[in-house]
């Protein structure tokens, strides 16, 4: 496999792969919690840091312990405990270091520890065999991604509250899924600007 | 929580009046990704059932020994360690599926229904009504992915299960194998759902 640039991988990540509306990953935080554009943001903020660190994070268990010691089918138990271990370190961290930003970001940390796009992410790295730099840069950039598509989402939603009569039944997930399918549709677009698979 | 409940009650429950993905739309994210091939949905399914009947029979016997704090965490190791069996074997019988899958079997470890059962049903519950449950729920969630998957292949490939099932002059409709048709079907379905078998507390909307 030709070795792909970081900062592609990162656009890539961004618009073309994008990790909830191509890889469906992600999807039950994504459901629940686009009502309000505040919380979607806050989120989205706190899925980018985290995965753009597990994702590294594992990178360097996954290549510097679990292959030397040929424990490869042990990774999905490693990836999780290491997600798991890092997300309650870093709400630790923030609780005792920055209660302001604890405030805005605290509560939706534990949530991401069962968040699929975060294991995911962490997955494909190892079947795509990126190296470190490069699973930093599609960490982030998956993040980002999925930041950019719960945060439009939740601004649709919003307007859709006040302003739409739906049909019955229609309310709830159904439109909120209607609505993922052509924001997936339109990501559809950037399809062209850059490969990456 | 409902009273002890006869076994094909809470069998029924899950399978059709609290179906997971349409009633509750929870662990759609690993699953929803394969439901443009029938022979991927139906090997995931499989996967899916024996997680879910496992690893509830095993959250529920160990119920009385884990402790209240760390339970979160027993779970998800009880559940991680059924899914790597079901990934060994995918691997070893059904190689070319397992390419295919790609990483979406490990995938079925962050499914929330599993956890959501655990949480929510077997720790609280006696082995076999746990299993049963996780029987009818992940029955009433394959039975949606097959569903979905009815819809994708046919319009998508043309084919289903391998076999040509449209007529020869039929243009594939190449949106419903990509990522926007699962979940326009899926958006379309939970509200076909929701209109005909509307939840009678949920009237605010």
């Amino acid at each position: 496999m030709d070795y792909i640039n970081p900062v592609t991988l990162f656009f890539a990540a961004v618009f073309t792969n994008n990790i909830l509306l191509t890889n469906f990953l992600g999807l039950c935080p994504f459901l629940s919690m686009s009502r309000q554009k505040r919380s979607a943001v806050g989120m989205g903020a706190a899925v980018v840091f985290v995965m753009a660190c597990t994702t590294a994070l594992n990178n360097l268990v996954h290549y510097k312990v679990l292959v030397p010691l040929g424990l490869e089918h042990f990774r999905y138990i490693v990836f999780i405990v290491v997600i798991a271990a890092f997300v309650q370190l870093v709400e630790m961290t923030v609780e005792r270091f920055f209660p302001a930003l604890y405030f805005v970001m605290g509560i939706f940390l534990p949530l991401i520890t069962v968040n699929c796009a975060i294991f995911g992410a962490s997955l494909f790295m190892v079947i795509r065999k990126y190296d470190f730099v490069q699973s930093l840069a599609y960490g982030a950039g998956s993040g980002l991604g999925w930041m950019l598509a719960i945060v439009a989402i939740s601004a649709i939603r919003e307007k859709l509250e006040k302003t739409a009569k739906l049909p019955r039944g229609l309310e709830g997930p159904a439109i909120t899924l209607i609505i993922t399918g052509l924001l997936a549709l339109a990501f559809l677009a950037f399809s062209g600007m850059i490969r990456v698979q | 929580m409902p009273g002890p409940a006869s076994k094909k009650e809470v069998f029924l429950t899950g399978l059709w009046k609290d179906n997971p993905v349409l009633r509750q739309v929870l662990g759609i994210c690993s699953t929803l990704a394969v439901t443009n091939l029938m022979v991927n949905t139906l090997v995931m399914d499989a996967g899916l059932i024996f997680t879910v009947c496992m690893s509830s029979l095993t959250v529920s016997l160990l119920r009385k020994y884990t402790p209240m704090r760390i339970r979160m965490m027993v779970q998800t190791l009880i559940i991680a360690s059924y899914v790597i069996i079901v990934d060994i074997m995918i691997k070893a019988y059904l190689p070319d599926i397992s390419e295919a899958l790609g990483p979406y079997v490990a995938l079925i470890i962050t499914n929330c229904i599993i956890m959501g059962r655990a949480e929510a049903f077997a720790r609280h519950n006696p082995p076999l009504a746990s299993f049963i449950d996780g029987l009818g729920m992940s029955l009433g969630y394959s039975l949606v992915l097959i569903a979905i998957a009815l819809v994708r292949e046919p319009l998508g490939f043309g084919t289903l299960l391998g076999f040509r099932v449209m007529p020869e002059g039929f243009v594939q409709w190449t949106v419903m194998i990509m990522a926007p048709g699962a979940f326009l079907t899926l958006g379309i379905m939970a509200w076909v759902w929701k209109y005909f078998w509307p939840q009678k507390e949920e009237k605010k909307g």
